[in-house]
């Protein structure tokens, strides 16, 4: 059985970053494992600009953005296998792939990083009920058919979900000359970045119907029409606010989910929250020597932190490589009031260096404070303005500044 | 007065312009935006093109700086006119100042050619 | 024609089967793009063990008879089976009270039963509800893979000689001689027998050439679908008591690992609507959490509804209605798990009226089916050097690779559509719905079909996914 240092799964923007990073940690021998035909991942698809801010100072396309670690990755000698599929991981870090080309392999890895990115919800897990016609596709999917495939997908379109693929998908479309008959969102609030709102629905006075989801949908060959209603606090929908729309394409952008079929099927527990494993500061689940990043651990909103997650990983796996990552006791973080995830879940007591965690709040809230306590003991406090549930945000700490290794909190104070 | 949502970061600033001066915004970036946004707005426009004998079928564009948001469409429909054969490389001008507006359309993907 | 059969699900694709061990001209006529995506596909895929039917009726017979039947049957079609047992449980009074008629008609229909205390219950079957009291163990009980089965059946008689069309309706029939005239949307055909399959249009095919006789009234049943766990749940059918309505909610496993919730119960004016509920599926969601102790709902993946075909007899309608014109008709539950026993009963049926020799080169068994998922290390390392396509997966969720699409579509009866691969190999049924999947599945139909990938259909005729890019579009005159 051939042995490699370093197993990443997925030649994303999280795997890509790892692979560098590792790399250049001084792991010589690195083995990046892909599904599809290119290095790049999602971001190959999302051919609009906004990327890169924080990463380059400049705002980049997303190919041009997975350009830039594809090379860096091509500079190095890191093994890359394409078209290849992770078929299970083993706790003892054997990994099974298969692909055309050389068949079923398994190699033992030192290391492994997941970086599987993740899915999207579809139409069965939120329960839309009425006819299964053809017509309904989530909006990555549709993104693919569309951007690198050349194909329309539909003329008359409706958008479920205000989410920023959404929005993004609102606006090609309209490009494409696809008439866009509105976007409904669940929630009393778009969960889209402020800028897409304007660049993909204003721009183009596209209808954004919040508080309003899909009641029924009609079609038996092909969709024709759905019926949109609004909902009430409760998300029951109220009687006579019903709208119907003709339409040969419903689009859903009903949320992202971490993929990690391989971890459940290893038996590793995902937080319910996240739906990623539980993670150290390290990025170490709780199997040593096997790590997470990017989208497959918890969604991001911004490729720079899936890149710069990505590195952490490398730099993690690299240490583990070396026996050099921290063991020993871990201090649990929690989230608190308002607070919907934190990451990592736990950190070494032993931790040097000011911890990161990353969280998203369960709503949204304006003029709070966010706070790290310990027991009573508030070791950091940040006003925030405004607070989106839909925007990671971070908040960092120091252990010095612990007295006990009770577990510590993260949650929202109002003003 | 103008109330406008900066798009130039995913901030998303709540910017008012009034009388030539921008407030609300978080930096200097912000204030550019603003007074351009009131007076003549400019976008970005991102698309795709018809490649040929590439390893995929459409090959990803953008513009080189901003447009006038008037013009959106119509330098959209100009791109669409526009079918290249593979290989192309990222950078690569696909067409140079468009419609006259100053900006060329660059290629931002490098697009193999298919072996047959 | 010696005989057309009119309605390719479970059914008409059995009888078939059954048919081409004579040397018989056999035609299968069906409506639409495949050969069972009628109920055939959207039911509970439960092999029944036989003890509910009304004893002395068509389907208690055919239902006892059937079970049996099946282990050999998908021996020889390669179709995936589990004998997993039923349970039917009883919470309340009324319940509890229910369950000693239910052993007196197992008894009559000579089906072996077992009546279990919880604590007994408990030590089989540990998610049951906390309220269960006692329940009914039916060991020959089984799931089978629906789509399989009618699919392999239809393959089955047309390795032996059958011959089918799809997306052909009959609109009329009449007598010509000794004879029949059938004629459909596309042709006409002459033919000596009639089988009428046509499932919940059975009325309406019926009276076509015959006074009319009996009705058949949609009965829509709306299902979920949850994911497979990774955990363990449910290992029995878990039924409960029955009503006059039907068999009611019920908890199932698949042969594929998945999890069934439903069927609901609803008359229904449209024979063709099998659009989902809110409503409805609330009620199957209240029902089925009176049955187990968890519902995993966070893994649902999908909805589904099937509409029975319910005769006003309220039994199977297995009968010559006139001089070469046989009914199958009324085929609702135990029909999946009484099919062969009523293909059996239409053969014997006509072959006490016509002689026909046997058919020499009539072979029961279909080709077997590879399924990777499934396969050792070595079965797959020596398929793979025969194959590389067993190399490459297409469907991340089941595992699924190029390989078996590809054969799934070269088959007799073989895939034309999305829907087809999925039913026949799984892509497009997991967790993704067919978010990674699809694609992969459009390009391998477009490249073994030559069709245009704008020509692929997801399911019913017409039902195109993807559409073409016109040069120099959009023209756009804003």
């Amino acid at each position: 059985m051939k042995h490699v240092d370093l197993v990443i799964i997925g030649g994303g923007s999280a795997g890509l970053a790892a692979a560098i990073k590792a790399y250049d940690e001084g792991i010589q021998s690195i083995l990046v494992l892909e599904k599809e035909k290119y290095l790049g991942g999602i971001l190959l698809q999302c051919i609009h600009n906004g990327f890169g801010l924080t990463t380059f100072q400049e705002e980049l396309t997303g190919p041009e953005y997975a350009h830039r670690y594809v090379e860096e990755v091509l500079k190095r000698p890191i093994d890359i296998k394409l078209e290849t599929m992770v078929m299970e991981i083993t706790p003892d870090k054997q990994v099974h792939y298969s692909n055309e080309l050389e068949g079923y392999i398994i190699v033992q890895a030192g290391a492994i990083i997941c970086a599987t990115g993740c899915s999207e919800r579809t139409r069965g897990a939120i329960n839309i009920p009425g006819h299964r016609p053809a017509g309904i596709i989530t909006a990555g999917l549709a993104q693919k058919y569309i951007n690198i495939d050349g194909f329309h997908v539909g003329k008359r379109v409706f958008i479920l979900g205000s989410g920023d693929i959404g929005l993004i998908m609102a606006r090609r479309l309209r490009f494409e000359g696809v008439e866009v008959l509105g976007v409904a969102e669940l929630m009393p609030y778009s969960n889209g970045l402020n800028r897409n709102l304007v660049q993909c629905l204003y721009d183009f006075n596209i209808p954004l119907f919040l508080h309003h989801t899909i009641k029924d949908i009609i079609g038996q060959t092909r969709i024709e029409k759905i019926v949109v209603g609004e909902v009430d606090d409760d998300f029951q929908f109220i009687p006579g606010t019903e709208k119907e729309f003709e339409i040969d394409a419903l689009l859903l952008s009903v949320g992202l989910i971490p993929s990690n079929p391989i971890l459940e099927k290893l038996g590793i527990a995902l937080h319910p929250r996240t739906k990623g494993p539980w993670v150290d500061e390290q990025l170490q689940t709780e199997i040593p020597g096997i790590f997470a990043c990017g989208n497959s651990l918890h969604v991001h909103d911004l490729v720079d932190f899936v890149s710069l997650e990505g590195e952490k990983a490398g730099v993690s796996a690299s240490k583990y490589l070396k026996t050099e990552l921290l063991t020993g006791t871990m201090i649990s973080l929690k989230a608190g009031y308002g607070i919907g995830y934190v990451l990592p879940q736990r950190v070494h007591q032993n931790s040097l260096g000011p911890i990161q965690i990353s969280y998203r709040v369960i709503k949204p809230y304006q003029n709070v404070t966010v706070l790290v306590r310990q027991g009573n003991c508030v070791v950091k406090k940040i006003r925030k303005p405004f607070l989106f549930p839909a925007e990671m945000e971070q908040i960092s700490f120091s252990l010095s500044q612990l007295e006990t290794d009770e577990e510590v909190w993260v949650e929202v104070q109002d003003a | 007065m103008r109330d406008l949502i900066c798009i130039v970061c995913p901030r998303g600033c709540h910017l008012t312009v009034e009388n030539g001066k921008v407030t609300g915004n978080f930096c200097k970036r912000g204030i550019q935006y603003g007074l351009q946004e009131a007076t003549n707005p400019v976008r970005m426009v991102t698309s795709t093109v018809a490649i040929h004998d590439g390893l995929i079928a459409r090959l990803p564009v953008v513009t080189s700086q901003s447009i006038p948001k008037s013009m959106m469409f119509e330098v959209i429909r100009e791109i669409q006119t526009i079918e290249v054969v593979a290989p192309i490389t990222i950078g690569t001008i696909i067409i140079e100042n468009v419609l006259n507006t100053g900006t060329n359309i660059i290629a931002t993907r490098t697009v193999e050619r298919r072996s047959s | 024609m010696d005989v057309i059969i009119i309605g390719a699900g479970v059914i008409g694709t059995s009888i078939a089967r059954a048919l081409s061990k004579y040397q018989m001209d056999i035609l299968v006529i069906e409506k639409d793009n495949d050969v069972g995506d009628g109920s055939s596909c959207a039911n509970s895929a439960i092999l029944h063990s036989g003890y509910d039917p009304e004893p002395g009726s068509l389907k208690a017979k055919l239902n006892v008879l059937g079970n049996q039947m099946f282990d050999e049957v998908c021996r020889d079609l390669d179709v995936q089976i589990r004998r997993i047992g039923s349970i039917t449980v009883a919470s309340t009074d009324e319940e509890v009270d229910a369950l000693g008629p239910l052993i007196k008609r197992a008894e009559q229909n000579k089906v072996p039963v077992q009546l279990l205390t919880r604590e007994e219950l408990l030590k089989i079957e540990p998610f049951l509800h906390s309220s269960v009291r006692y329940g009914l163990l039916a060991p020959t009980a089984g799931i089978i893979n629906p789509f399989e089965l009618t699919i392999a059946s239809m393959e089955n008689a047309m390795d032996n000689g059958a011959s089918l069309h799809l997306c052909e309706e009959v609109i009329g029939i009449s007598r010509v001689g000794n004879e029949f005239l059938v004629q459909t949307n596309k042709d006409q055909y002459k033919t000596t027998m009639v089988i009428n399959c046509a499932g919940v249009y059975s009325d309406v095919i019926h009276n076509m050439v015959n006074p009319p006789q009996f009705t058949i009234k949609p009965r829509r049943g709306e299902y979920y679908v949850i994911d497979n766990l990774f955990t363990p749940y449910i290992t029995h059918v878990i039924f409960g008591v029955p009503t006059k309505a039907g068999k009611g909610v019920l908890v199932t496993p698949t042969t594929h690992d998945n999890y069934l919730f439903g069927p609901s119960s609803d008359f229904i004016e449209n024979k063709d609507d099998t659009a989902t509920h809110a409503d409805v599926l609330m009620m199957v969601k209240n029902r089925a959490s009176t049955m187990v102790s968890t519902l995993p709902f966070s893994s649902m993946i999908r909805q589904f509804a099937g509409i029975r075909a319910v005769s006003n007899t309220n039994d199977f309608i297995i009968q010559e209605a006139s001089p070469n014109f046989y009914d199958v008709a009324g085929i609702q539950s135990p029909g999946l798990a009484s099919s062969p026993a009523i293909a059996k009963m239409v053969e014997d049926l006509i072959l006490s009226h016509h002689a026909f020799s046997k058919n020499p080169s009539y072979n029961p068994r279909r080709r077997p089916v590879v399924r990777l998922k499934e396969a050792s290390l070595e079965e797959r390392t020596r398929l793979i050097a025969k194959n590389p396509q067993y190399g490459h997966i297409v469907c991340r969720c089941e595992g699924v690779s190029e390989a078996e699409v590809v054969d799934c579509i070269h088959r007799h009866a073989g895939a034309r559509t999305i829907k087809g691969v999925k039913k026949r190999t799984r892509p497009g049924a997991g967790r993704c719905q067919g978010g990674f999947c699809e694609p992969h599945i459009i390009e391998i139909l477009s490249r073994e079909l030559g069709k245009q990938k704008t020509d692929i259909e997801y399911a019913k005729q017409g039902s195109f996914i993807l559409q073409e890019r016109k040069k120099g579009e959009p023209h756009e005159t804003r």
